[in-house]
């Protein structure tokens, strides 16, 4: 390889693989390692178990589901913080960062105490509650929409999973895509404004496909924290098996059952696919990258 | 298409940018704007746009009242000096972005789009490059394009700001040429900023010269550039040179010193006596203005010296053939062939 301009190659990437390794690498091997203790046809059954699945399903279906919410609502967000002025202003954004510092056990129990049926949110839409008493109350409405009556249990289910994992992954969507829509070029809106485009034409073919880059990055990180949030989830999801079990549970759950090499499979397998999921989200970026220009 | 711009008022924050502007574009005119940084002409050409509202006044597109417009329907072209690409599309989709975001309506079919764009291309000379990424054109051709996207909508007027600003010097002085012969197959009303002089003086039929938030003088490059009506239009367009003078008994005067220069009409008084390097004649008698070379460095085909004149450090420059003699110390009388007096 040619010298490069930059010095210090050598020492900074040995630097950076060590540090890669003894933080991140190296217990990621002791997690394999300790799962390819389990003889083959164990491993088949652990992993094929309906219980494992299911935990899976749980897992990534909501994490998916929490990401996608967070990007529309993150983007929102960031617009508002960053196109309009408004008193608190400062305060809303500082607010954002909450759910990083908050320790994610006492923001179940929040939300939980919140969306159980007899919490303020939660009773909304528990069939006798206020919500629904005040829609039979509007006799007036056409096609019988007042026997409309909600029955949406949020806590202990896995509505409550997704509504805790959409708490903890917002601030990554907000903080990755508030700096490059603060960069974006004013200019690029009143060129398309000069060539007649409405405002809707400007933001979904102008500004959005500009911010892509940014929102994929958001989305993922707020996926991968979703996939690995275990605090808050136990506290809201009620845990019933097969139902709303989500993966690193059952992994805490093995491990209390002194089955060692079982959470290691599970655990193996989760790294598994969320390093294929995060790897294709990568790919997809850099080709966003390429075509949208660098962000 | 005609633009009459009356008694325009803009602020900034009680910070007035344009303070009572008034200024008259004739239909398929290419005017330039031209003035320091903070002169206001920027934000003129944005009022014009509708990119910015003006605080009071009004400005018409022919007969019609377009501030009250939005930018959208104004149906201007807008070039700005940034390119202002959109980075995630095609040339040929920049090119074709005004004709998409029509109202069914208005829109014409795709193919029909298509056409235009290329040949739209054609007209800037890109033909070849629609495939193409604006990342992956020069900045030249990046401008080109601009150019051409702002044209595909028909404008009824063009608007340039500062359009050749972030390009080097050969390509700049390519597509000056370029924007002329443009201008001159299309006929589109174009408006340019631009601060550069010789810029605005080779390209534009008139010039309008702003300073502060005003407009000093309007008028073609040789009126403006030969009969500056202010010291400041003197300073800013071409070289020019300024000596503290007298007028006495209709008789031009430095010091105790008559210069040959008759200025019958002009109340006795101080004045500033303004000339360019070049409007000089060399005289070898007769009264006329006398100096010492103080330094001189070569200018293209002439030399330009530094004069020192009188006794009170005055100093003025004038233009001499290169191959003129000339060395330091040298005593030089010349006397100005066209000049102004400005009260001082």
């Amino acid at each position: 390889m040619r010298p490069s301009v930059i010095p210090g190659f050598g020492l900074s990437l040995g630097y950076t693989l060590t540090w890669l390794s003894l933080i991140v690498l190296i217990p990621i091997i002791g997690l394999f390692l300790k799962a390819a203790q389990v003889p083959l046809d164990e491993i088949v059954k652990i992993a094929t178990a309906a219980r494992t699945w299911h935990a899976l399903e749980v897992s990534f279906g909501s994490s998916l589901i929490a990401a996608l919410v967070n990007v529309v609502f993150g983007v929102l967000i960031a617009w508002v913080l960053v196109r309009y002025k408004f008193p608190g202003k400062r305060l809303l954004d500082a607010i954002v960062d909450l759910p990083f510092a908050l320790p994610t056990a006492v923001a179940g129990i929040a939300l939980s105490a919140l969306y159980a049926k007899k919490g303020w949110v939660g009773s909304l839409f528990t069939p006798g509650g206020p919500l629904n008493e005040w829609i039979a109350a509007q006799t007036w409405l056409p096609f019988g929409l007042s026997s409309f009556q909600f029955d949406w249990k949020i806590a202990y289910t896995p509505s409550g999973i997704v509504i805790a994992l959409i708490f903890i992954g917002l601030p990554f969507v907000v903080r990755t895509v508030q700096p490059v829509l603060e960069e974006f070029e004013a200019e690029l809106e009143e060129a398309a404004a000069t060539l007649g485009a409405n405002r809707l034409q400007t933001i979904t073919q102008v500004i959005l496909p500009r911010l892509t880059p940014a929102i994929l990055t958001g989305f993922a990180l707020a996926f991968a924290r979703a996939v690995g949030e275990y605090g808050s989830v136990i506290f809201i999801a009620g845990n019933i098996p097969g139902v709303s079990e989500i993966a690193p549970l059952l992994i805490v759950i093995k491990l209390e059952e002194f089955d060692q090499a079982g959470a290691a499979v599970i655990a193996g397998i989760m790294l598994l696919i969320a390093f294929a999921m995060l790897l294709v989200i990568n790919l997809i970026q850099a080709w966003a990258r390429r075509r949208f220009g660098d962000v | 298409m005609e633009i009459r711009v009356e008694n325009v008022i803009k602020e900034f924050s009680r910070y007035p940018a344009l303070d009572n502007v008034s200024l008259g574009v004739r239909s398929g005119e290419l005017i330039a704007l031209l003035g320091p940084s903070g002169s206001g002409k920027t934000t003129l050409l944005r009022l014009i746009a509708g990119l910015e509202n003006p605080t009071a006044g009004r400005i018409f597109f022919g007969e019609e009242d377009a501030s009250q417009k939005t930018v959208q329907e104004r149906n201007v072209g807008f070039v700005f000096q940034a390119y202002a690409l959109f980075r995630n599309m095609t040339v040929l989709e920049n090119v074709s972005f005004g004709l998409k975001v029509r109202p069914r309506a208005t829109r014409p079919p795709k193919s029909e789009i298509r056409r235009r764009a290329l040949e739209l291309l054609d007209l800037v000379q890109l033909n070849g490059l629609e495939k193409r990424y604006p990342q992956q054109l020069s900045g030249g051709q990046r401008q080109r394009v601009a150019l051409a996207r702002a044209l595909a909508i028909e404008p009824r007027v063009l608007l340039l700001d500062e359009p050749f600003g972030a390009l080097d010097a050969q390509v700049r002085k390519e597509l000056r040429k370029w924007l002329r012969e443009i201008h001159d197959r299309t006929g589109h009303t174009t408006v340019f900023v631009t601060h550069d002089q010789e810029e605005a003086l080779e390209l534009a039929d008139r010039l309008v010269v702003m300073s502060r938030g005003k407009i000093e003088q309007v008028g073609t490059p040789d009126e403006v550039y030969d009969k500056p009506n202010s010291p400041f239009v003197f300073d800013f367009i071409g070289e020019s040179s300024a000596l503290p003078v007298t007028v006495q008994g209709g008789e031009v005067w430095l010091g105790d010193r008559a210069l040959g220069l008759r200025a019958e009409g002009t109340a006795p008084g101080s004045y500033r006596l303004y000339f360019r390097p070049h409007d000089v004649d060399l005289v070898d008698d007769g009264p006329a203005l006398v100096g010492v070379v103080a330094g001189a460095r070569r200018v293209a085909g002439l030399r330009r010296v530094e004069l020192e004149i009188g006794g009170d450090g005055a100093r003025a420059e004038i233009d001499l053939p290169h191959d003129h003699p000339a060395g330091e110390r040298t005593r030089i009388a010349f006397r100005p062939r066209l000049w102004s007096l400005f009260p001082a």
